[in-house]
């Protein structure tokens, strides 16, 4: 297992507008002026956006190995690249005054070529390449999704539109929303039951595609504890904006009492309040137990598994908070929070509706 | 000679249909500038929706199902139907003129890839009116599109639609290869053609190789809607991927069809309007071959998210980074080319240079997609927007609007406004950068592609609103160019031969140029037939026919072949097997006609 | 007069449909080229039957291959008699050429009448799949060669193939021999390396 590291803020990144706006639109005379006014514009408003608020689906804040070692190679690849723009364009700028047309000016020399120019700027790209291609073959074996001995095992299996996770080492199914242990490895096995899906947290590291009759994988070791935002990444029909997921790394001891909680059996139905009641009464005859499975009351497989569905905290794969509030809302109307959801609008009142979200709560 | 009475004294009728019967290279290359300017601007409106629609998290101006719609035929039109087209516009007009040649090859064929390509255009277009535009995306992956989860016409419009685009592209292919290698001026040596022909020779090559590939994976994608095949069916053990590689060994030389003519017109512009012969020729030609060939090698780093495995990874990352190299070379050359001019910086100019600096971006996030494990964290997301959009509308589409403001005085005769067409340059690249540049970050903190909304804790509402600005500032740029267009139209100064004071051949004829191209075919002597070693030095041929120039008649036959084809391709697509016999019939028989009918004069 | 200038001079001092001809057959290459991948793609991955093995006769389509080879060697000879201006010839080994081509395709119609009857169709497994879409194509390509040596048999016949217009002949010949390579091609893929 690999020491765990602190997470570190990024450096360098929004200099780089900065310096690719200016070169950008350095031209002419007039121009400029604006061209500049325009890009500081950017600059700070872009600013803005990134020092105020936290990006909990960003790239650039890995809290896994997985996700560390493509910063840092996107890192190495970013500066050269950065190297390589200022050069060129640089070149084309000072091209553009030095050469631009004046009255005076004589008719230009006929230069057709020189090879040893030609050759040099041949070899000069060959040579940045070199320095990008090997760190990149070094992290392409490390982050092949081969996970060590003793890895967490979870299956990841994709639906239109959610995510269903089966953990065999507890026996424990879950969906939506992804638990695992800071410092232990991880190890998904991933396949889906319609279209390609691509399994995608973005601070654990690259997307994965989860495609139908093939199993991929991906490995990583998480390594700070907190929710991770995550999303399907690969378009997968009309609700893909909606097939969201949440992993939540725990610490070891609560990573524990999940498991537990998982395991355990679902809340006993006498100890249920009255407005409970009759929400267990609508999950058994509004439809609900045709599709999801609550231990103990129904079994069904269509829809993500509800045993423990209170526990959560969020509803209908990451689009809506896990509250009386949100469940009210994605009760009663489905389709239209995801489209094309194969859960229908049950009809139900406002009060039956809060009963339903009561009880689906109550399975912690 | 089809059009020897004066246009005023023609009736609309006859005016019309000597336009649909035209076989002249310069009038269907102005039809292929008008259909796809026409497409470009439609598709521009469905980005501006999908633009409002993002402009905030959670919003609500159209449905997931319109907008996956959009971005399906955003994507589609723009690569097919205005990029590839518009291209094919300048190769109509430009590629005979510049290499001393009459007409095309098959002047026929010619008018058949236009209507095939107009009337299939228009059959994807219909969807939107019934209601069932394709919604799969631009690369439709198995096995998304199978009928069982994508029922109705939708992707059926998509994947016939492209079956008859395909005949165009090919067709157009094929003519354009064999006028190129075979009706070039004496003298017109292949290592004395202008760059622009280059680029169109080397495009075609990649068109009649890339598109048959494309060809079989539609066919068998229509064969398992239709037929129910099992070409895609995971449950009767087929794969997933054979799409994908089918598709990408077709998709990946695609990029090049739509860039390396672009890259031809930039290696006219820049050498003209910097007094100098391009630098470096043969090596720009080389790299273009280079690009063509090594294209062909790395369609798997579109899919490296799949998992294709480490070696594969490495391979494909390799082969892809070799490209970035005769992609530099012909930056380096181009920059070298200016450098020790004399700059003018006309309009054309001014796109020309646009193109080198935002194609420098798009080729540098390129290179970061070529290594696997960052591309895992950029791939579908809107990195990897931003990046195809500084290659294509930093690169193709700036590259085009050179080739406009370039070539519109040899084409209709008048010059468009230079005053206005700056305003239509800095807009067009401010707002480009405006609307790609912060995608690059939008996408590196998690926002994927293709997704109608998006969370507002993902805190990107600021980013996306910046980018639909952007957007609309291009807008307004292209409008300033429609409007350049009408004001040239009513009060634009007229064209002389040689405005620019180009080199090429295209440039000894007056503008427009008549109906025969050259009175007289010239004899080449050199690279650069109106420059001197010191510099420009007209040259105007004789003006006059020495003897009366036959050329032929208008048919009618291609415009006919070209509805047989759209009226079987509307039978396959309702499934009436009369309709799709009827179309074959209309087709044969035009075939027919077209053989035996007396053409050459 | 435009084209005339396309046979009378051209670059390469090769006629222009004749380029034209070879840079489609090259377009063709890369259309087979994909069927046949996949066909070997899918080798062996069809999850119920019936298998290549089972089905396929090779001894009838070693005949099949025969005639088509055969009708090759009349195509040759088909351009030799028109370029030597000889109609009748001419005449006689297009013809030939058409029937042999017709009989491949008697034979092909036999074979998968026969292969529908032993139960494999195109939505069989996937070995039906590739292998119907990949000898149906290609049968596609031999009838539109079929209509096209008729209707020169045809202009034959209206006194309209001199020796002039012996390219028309060599165009689809060209074709021709391109669609009977093919074949051996397929024939090896999917019959021989079973």
């Amino acid at each position: 297992m690999r020491p765990l590291r602190q997470p570190t803020e990024p450096v360098g990144f929004w200099e780089t507008l900065d310096t690719q706006m200016d070169a950008q639109t350095t031209h002419l005379r007039g121009w400029p002026r604006i061209l500049l006014g325009a890009a500081a514009a950017i600059l700070v408003i872009a600013l803005a956006a990134c020092s105020g608020s936290d990006f909990p689906q960003s790239t650039l804040h890995p809290t896994s190995d997985f996700g560390r070692d493509i910063d840092a190679l996107y890192r190495t690849i970013l500066w050269w690249a950065i190297g390589v723009f200022v050069v060129v364009e640089a070149a084309l700028v000072v091209t553009i005054i030095k050469f631009r047309q004046r009255r005076s000016s004589k008719a230009p020399q006929h230069v057709h070529g020189s090879t040893l120019l030609e050759i040099s700027w041949t070899l000069a790209p060959a040579v940045v390449l070199i320095f990008i291609a090997v760190p990149t073959i070094k992290t392409i074996f490390r982050t092949d999704g081969t996970a060590p001995e003793g890895a967490l095992q979870v299956e990841v299996i994709a639906h239109q539109w959610w995510w269903e996770f089966h953990y065999p080492e507890f026996g424990v199914v879950t969906a939506n929303e992804m638990h695992v242990p800071v410092g232990r490895p991880v190890a998904l096995a991933m396949t889906s039951k319609d279209v390609i899906h691509s399994f995608w947290a973005p601070k654990l590291g690259g997307k994965r595609d989860v495609m139908p009759g093939r199993t991929t994988h991906i490995a990583f070791t998480a390594d700070s504890v907190g929710e991770v935002y995550g999303q399907c990444a690969e378009f997968c029909g009309e609700s893909h904006a909606n097939m969201r997921m949440r992993v939540v790394v725990d610490d070891s001891t609560g990573f524990e009492a999940w498991v537990a909680r998982q395991l355990a059996p679902p809340a006993p139905t006498d100890g249920l309040s009255e407005q409970e009641q009759l929400g267990l009464e609508l999950y058994r005859t509004r439809g609900c137990i045709a599709c999801h499975t609550v231990e103990g009351i129904s079994a069904g497989v269509i829809g993500p598994n509800l045993s423990h569905v209170g526990g959560r905290n969020t509803i209908a794969s990451g689009i809506l908070p896990n509250t009386a509030e949100g469940l009210a809302r994605w009760l009663s109307d489905p389709p239209t929070e995801k489209p094309g959801s194969l859960m229908p609008r049950m009809p139900m009142t406002e009060d039956e509706v809060a009963a339903l979200a009561a009880y689906l709560l109550s399975l912690n | 000679m089809a059009s020897s009475a004066p246009a005023d004294a023609m009736t609309l009728r006859s005016r019309i249909w000597s336009w649909v019967t035209t076989t002249d290279h310069k009038r269907i290359g102005i039809l292929y500038g008008v259909s796809a300017f026409a497409f470009f601007l439609l598709g521009g409106l469905e980005a501006l929706i999908m633009r409002l629609q993002l402009a905030s998290s959670d919003n609500s101006i159209v449905s997931a199902e319109t907008f996956n719609e959009l971005f399906t035929m955003h994507g589609t039109t723009m690569v097919f139907l205005a990029v590839m087209p518009l291209s094919a516009a300048f190769f109509n007009f430009v590629v005979p003129l510049q290499i001393g040649a009459r007409d095309v090859a098959f002047p026929r064929l010619n008018a058949f890839s236009y209507w095939v390509f107009l009337l299939g255009g228009l059959f994807m277009n219909v969807s939107f009116l019934v209601g069932a535009a394709p919604n799969a995306g631009w690369f439709g992956y198995a096995n998304l599109t199978s009928s069982q989860f994508s029922p109705g016409l939708h992707v059926d419009f998509w994947v016939i639609g492209l079956q008859v685009l395909g005949v165009a592209s090919i067709a157009a292919g094929i003519n354009f290869i064999v006028t190129i290698v075979n009706l070039r001026a004496p003298g017109m040596r292949l290592m004395r053609m202008p760059v622009f022909t280059w680029m169109t020779l080397v495009t075609q090559f990649i068109v009649v190789t890339a598109f048959p590939v494309i060809t079989v994976a539609l066919v068998f994608l229509m064969f398992d809607r239709t037929f129910g095949t099992n070409f895609y069916s995971v449950a009767a053990g087929g794969d997933v991927l054979l799409w994908q590689h089918l598709f990408w060994l077709f998709g990946h030389p695609e990029v090049y069809i739509l860039i390396l003519p672009a890259m031809g017109i930039i290696s006219e512009v820049v050498p003209t309007f910097s007094r100098k012969p391009l630098f470096g020729y043969a090596v720009v030609v080389y790299s273009g071959l280079l690009i063509a060939i090594l294209g062909w090698g790395v369609w798997a780093h579109h899919m490296f998210q799949v998992g294709l495995g480490p070696i594969a990874d490495s391979v494909f990352a390799a082969t892809t980074m070799l490209i970035a190299i005769p992609t530099g070379v012909k930056i380096f050359n181009w920059i070298a080319t200016m450098w020790g001019g004399n700059l003018k910086f006309t309009t054309a100019m001014l796109f020309a240079i646009g193109f080198i600096a935002m194609f420098i971006i798009g080729g540098l996030s390129g290179v970061m997609h070529s290594s696997p494990p960052a591309d895992l964290q950029q791939t579908d997301t809107y990195f990897v927007v931003a990046h195809f959009h500084y290659v294509l509308v930093g690169g193709a589409v700036l590259g085009l609007f050179a080739g406009i403001y370039y070539w519109w005085p040899k084409v209709f005769g008048r010059m468009l406004s230079e005053s206005i067409g700056k305003w239509h340059f800095w807009l067009t690249v401010i707002g480009a950068n405006l609307t790609f540049f912060p995608m690059h970050f939008i996408g590196l903190l998690g926002m994927p592609r293709r997704i109608y909304t998006y969370d507002a804790a993902l805190g990107l509402d600021t980013m996306n609103l910046l980018a639909t600005i952007g957007a609309f500032a291009m807008a307004l740029g292209t409008l300033v160019f429609v409007g350049n267009v009408v004001w040239t139209w009513k009060k634009g100064e007229a064209a002389p031969a040689n405005p620019w004071d180009g080199a090429m051949l295209e440039w000894t004829m007056p503008s427009p140029p008549p109906v025969y191209n050259f009175s007289v075919i010239p004899k080449v002597k050199s690279r650069l037939p109106l420059w001197s070693e010191d510099g420009y030095e007209p040259k105007p041929l004789p003006q006059e026919p020495p003897g009366p120039i036959h050329l032929p008649d208008g048919s009618y036959w291609p415009a006919a072949a070209a509805v047989g084809i759209i009226v079987a391709a509307t039978g396959l697509l309702t499934g009436s097997l009369w309709v799709s016999l009827a179309g074959v019939g209309v087709l044969v028989v035009s075939i027919y006609a077209w053989a035996l009918e007396p053409f050459e004069v | 007069m435009t084209h005339a200038d396309a046979t009378h001079h051209t670059s390469t001092g090769l006629d222009s449909r004749k380029i034209g001809m070879w840079t489609f057959i090259g377009s063709e290459c890369l259309l087979f080229g994909s069927l046949i991948s996949t066909y070997l793609v899918y080798q062996g991955k069809s999850v119920t039957g019936p298998t290549t093995h089972e089905i396929l006769n090779i001894p009838l389509t070693s005949i099949s291959t025969f005639v088509l080879l055969m009708s090759s060697l009349a195509m040759v000879l088909a351009l030799a008699a028109v370029t030597r201006g000889d109609t009748l010839w001419t005449r006689v080994w297009l013809a030939a050429t058409s029937v042999l081509g017709l009989m491949f395709l008697g034979f092909q119609v036999y074979e998968f009448m026969s292969f529908v009857h032993e139960g494999l169709t195109l939505q069989t497994n996937l070995f039906g799949s590739t292998f119907f879409v990949l000898t149906g194509t290609h049968g596609a390509h031999v009838a539109v060669g079929v209509l096209w040596l008729l209707s020169l048999l045809v202009r034959s016949f209206q006194g309209k193939l001199g020796a002039d217009k012996a390219l028309n002949v060599e165009l689809a010949g060209l074709y021709w021999h391109f669609v009977d390579v093919v074949w051996i091609v397929i024939f090896t893929v999917v019959y021989l390396l079973q």
